[in-house]
């Protein structure tokens, strides 16, 4: 018991020590030298074409026409039938990604350094709502705006954060928490934070003022523009807290769309999976639950950190989600989580709730005790490719994929 | 099959995402509606309800601040109807906000933290979890009343001797009835705070004790509660002897009671020796037992009624006089009681068994038999027991659970006397009596048995002693002050005593 307290407080106290600065936008084969040619990086733990869900399978075609790999979207597929891509999940190249969560070494990735460890993070950059590739858009003005990105938008996002030294995320996001974000489906307030703050170094940085105008219009456009940031520093606040041996803290939470997979600092980069849960939500015109994917994206890493579903009382109208719940019991959300978890994030705190600090340090032990499972706000994808997001809502990491870690775990720690 | 497509844009009205999709849903489902949606005029929103059948000229020309609305319906009275509808959702303001919901805190670690200063927890969870639960508080330093049943022996036995180590008290398994420091817990009655200290191993038992004395005038400091099996000899009465230890060490307790099934000698032996080692007077009811040498401080009781008395400094008094006009079916003499009180039951088989009737029970004392076929002998029932509790609530809960039996027992053809009891207080049904009235309206009475109760409960319980007695009486039922004297009435009624 003592050596999984002192484990577990070494977990929290890294995890708290985190100190994330957002600092530049890469091309991704810069930022993950690993990432060749052919080699594409998806959310969620390890999966092959064959057990890909329909939107990721768009994606995956987009993605590989948008690099210049197949000529067309049909030529993309057949080649992935045939085994022409490499696919390995982002989390073990130091990234994240959204939904489908693609990475490839042409896409530009922002660049989260946490400076109290000296690691890097990486994220791709949100390409706004709608048809876009991360929910399966794979049209032409899908694949545009990916080319976009890549040659305008990033570069001149590199250069304003070179020039700025970078932006720091903690004071950031802890603004933000006060203006009604949670970080996962509500990143209004720090979009607007984040855009405030680069908007001089932008101009400054700009090739002209018609470039400068697009990127603003496109970050001001975007709620979410923010989000990609947040996993990126969710990412970047984790990755130190991997390994500690004895330590019971998750350090990834996961899915793939297929499956949902957990990692847990005292048992390595082992991922516990189990099948996808269906989100349930609310949905944009035109579309119901029939025509939602299950649960995807590397996005619950900021439910990890402690945000999302876990500050649910920072951001009241996103209880709205789910099944009748009224915005005036999100605290509750929190306050459940607060049973799972092993800390109270002293910086991250809720102004509804009395300054209540956010529930930090899943712990796998009171998740199986409690049979509490962390929840998750997240999009929702439609089943088929090349339609997008159609609704969001909120999901229920699997239950199973605690047990098993929670055995596996045991073992690690000599107990059977 | 062409459908109408109706727009409505309201110029600078904004809100929330979730609020217009929740309210975008409620409009879809109202019938003949196909669909429906609100959203404010982005580009991107704009051509999501494009792409949804749902925007024309009219919803063309909002903006990013301009509220759209879009209804798409068979025809244009269900389109405009549903459009009504959503307008006067948007202009019908929220008048009371939502309550803000007290949070339940869902672990003891939680709990302890909204109440860092806690220092007893009560434990309702399924058996197989309840010792763990209880482990967990007295590892944290409470003490730990446990209310669930079907906890094994051994579970039992290993948590109190660890709790003994730790110096906490373990009430339960089991549990019912405890009033610690004035705070009535589970099933408890509204009693003052007094002088008189009860451990028990019966719940109804301590009720009926603690709700005479307060009737007599004097008050409770404590009733702990230790559990049915505490006193057998794989506890040893490790709780009752704490909490001995405690009311002994209490200066607000001056008189001990102690109220417990006949344990074994060996038991017995250690738990009176304790009482024995104490500056404090003590009663001791272990009903159903016969006559023990108790220590000098130390008086013995056989029956509640006794206990309660003997507590006050009364003497047994002498039977209450039986209620004139109280009479049985001719040739009859037979006594049927039904009884939600295990205790209660145990009580009305000791005072037959004094007066030479034989007895049968579900739940039988030391000399009655255990119930056998029907032979028109005295039967008494302890409902609460499993047989009739499965999958059912306790009949101090569900007074229903009594309703079959007592339709037998009112047309048994020997019955003489039907015995009741009604417990109310903290936790009981909410009308008990009421429920017995409603049910003996429905039944042919005349020429049948006569029914006997007594209530257990104070005035100041939330059901109210005399209102409960006088339901009772407006429905035919003769009350006694107590449950002794309900039985010695029926047993009078029967000619007891007199002739066999």
């Amino acid at each position: 018991m003592k050596l999984i307290e002192d484990a577990d407080a070494e977990a929290l106290r890294r995890m708290l020590a985190g100190d994330p600065v957002l600092v530049d936008v890469i091309p991704a084969a810069e930022a993950i030298p690993e990432l060749g040619e052919g080699m594409i990086l998806h959310a969620g733990p390890p999966i092959g074409w064959e057990r890909m869900c329909g939107p990721m399978r768009g994606a995956v075609a987009g993605i590989a026409v948008a690099e210049g790999w197949a000529s067309d979207l049909g030529d993309a597929e057949r080649q992935a039938r045939a085994g022409a891509f490499a696919f390995h999940p982002n989390h073990h190249f130091g990234a994240v990604g959204p939904m489908t969560g693609l990475t490839t070494r042409g896409q530009p990735v922002m660049v989260v350094e946490n400076r109290a460890f000296g690691n890097r993070a990486f994220c791709t950059v949100n390409e706004g709502l709608g048809k876009v590739m991360r929910f399966g858009g794979n049209d032409a003005e899908v694949l545009e705006r990916l080319r976009w990105l890549r040659d305008d938008f990033g570069p001149a996002l590199g250069r304003a954060l070179r020039r700025m030294g970078g932006l720091p995320l903690k004071s950031l996001v802890a603004r933000g928490l006060t203006m009604g974000d949670e970080m996962h489906q509500r990143n209004v307030a720090c979009s607007g934070l984040t855009l405030r703050a680069l908007a001089p170094a932008l101009a400054e940085t700009a090739a002209g003022t018609a470039a400068l105008s697009r990127a603003l219009a496109f970050i001001a456009g975007n709620d979410q523009f923010f989000l990609n940031i947040a996993m990126a520093m969710g990412k970047a606040i984790t990755d130190p807290v991997r390994g500690i041996s004895g330590s019971s803290v998750v350090t990834a939470m996961s899915r793939n769309g297929t499956e949902f997979g957990i990692r847990v600092s005292g048992t390595g980069d082992t991922w516990f999976t189990a099948p996808v849960e269906m989100p349930e939500g609310l949905y944009f015109p035109g579309f119901t639950a029939a025509d939602a994917n299950p649960d995807m994206g590397d996005s619950a890493i900021v439910e990890t950190i402690g945000l999302g579903g876990f500050a649910m009382g920072a951001a009241p109208a996103v209880a709205g989600f789910v099944g009748a719940g009224a915005p005036s019991e999100a605290g509750s959300f929190t306050r459940r989580m607060g049973e799972i978890t092993l800390a109270r994030n002293p910086e991250w705190t809720i102004p509804a709730m009395d300054y209540l600090g956010v529930p930090t340090g899943i712990d796998i032990r009171r998740v199986v005790e409690t049979g509490i499972a962390p929840t998750i706000n997240t999009g929702i994808a439609h089943r088929k490719p090349g339609i997008g997001q159609v609704g969001a809502g909120v999901v229920r990491a699997p239950m199973a994929c605690f047990t098993q870690a929670l055995v596996a775990f045991a073992d690690s720690v000599g107990v059977s | 099959m062409s459908a109408v497509v109706l727009n409505e844009v309201r110029k600078g009205f904004y809100l929330d995402s979730v609020a217009l999709m929740r309210l975008s849903r409620s409009i879809a489902e109202m019938a003949e509606v196909e669909e429906a949606a609100l959203m404010m005029g982005t580009p991107a929103n704009r051509q999501i309800m494009a792409e949804a059948g749902l925007l024309v000229e009219a919803g063309c020309t909002a903006g990013g601040g301009d509220l759209v609305i879009g209804i798409r319906a068979a025809t244009a009275a269900v389109a405009e109807a549903a459009l009504a509808e959503a307008l006067a959702q948007l202009d019908r303001p929220a008048i009371r906000g939502g309550a803000v919901s007290a949070w339940r805190p869902r672990t003891l670690r939680s709990a302890l933290t909204e109440m860092p200063d806690a220092s007893l927890v009560l434990i309702s969870v399924p058996g197989d979890f309840a010792a763990a639960e209880a482990r967990k508080a007295i590892r944290r330093g409470l003490d730990a009343m446990i209310f669930s049943d079907n906890v094994s022996l051994a579970d039992e036995a290993a948590l109190k001797r660890e709790a003994q180590a730790l110096g906490r008290l373990v009430m339960g398994p089991d549990c019912g009835t405890a009033i610690i420091g004035g705070v009535p817990l589970a099933f408890a009655n509204a009693v003052p705070r007094g002088a008189i200290g009860i451990v028990g191993a019966s719940g109804t038992g301590m009720q009926e004790v603690s709700c005479l004395i307060a009737r007599g005038g004097g008050g409770i400091s404590h009733a702990i509660g230790v559990g049915g099996r505490d006193l057998k000899p794989e506890i040893g009465g490790i709780s009752t002897l704490m909490a001995i230890d405690a009311l002994d060490a209490d200066p607000a307790t001056r008189r001990i009671i102690l109220i417990s099934k006949p344990p074994q000698a060996e038991v017995a032996a250690v738990v009176l020796a304790r009482l024995g080692r104490s500056a404090k007077p003590a009663t001791v009811c272990f009903i159903g037992a016969r006559p023990m040498a108790m220590p000098a401080n130390a008086t013995q009781a056989f029956t509640l009624k006794g206990a309660a008395r003997a507590a006050l400094g009364l003497a047994p008094e002498a039977p209450a006089p039986i209620p004139v006009g109280l009479a049985v079916p001719a040739g009859r003499r037979r006594i049927l009681g039904l009884f939600a009180g295990g205790t209660l039951c145990a009580e009305a088989q000791v005072l037959l068994l004094q007066a030479g009737e034989p007895v049968r029970s579900n739940a039988p004392v030391p000399g009655a038999a255990r119930e056998g076929r029907a032979d028109g002998g005295h039967l008494l029932l302890d409902l609460g027991d499993d047989a009739f509790t499965r999958g059912r609530p306790h009949p101090m809960l569900d007074p229903s659970v009594r309703d079959t039996p007592l339709a037998e027992a009112l047309a048994d053809p020997q019955a003489a006397v039907v015995l009741l009891d009604m417990v109310i207080g903290y936790g009981a049904h909410a009308d008990p009596a009421g429920h017995l009235a409603r049910m003996l309206a429905a039944e042919p009475r005349s020429g049948g048995p006569a029914i006997i109760a007594s209530v257990t409960g104070t005035e100041g319980d939330p059901q109210g002693l005399s209102a409960q007695i006088a339901t009772l009486a407006e429905a035919g039922v003769t009350v006694a002050p107590t449950n002794a004297d309900a039985a010695g009435w029926a047993l009078r009624a029967i000619g007891a005593g007199t002739r066999r």
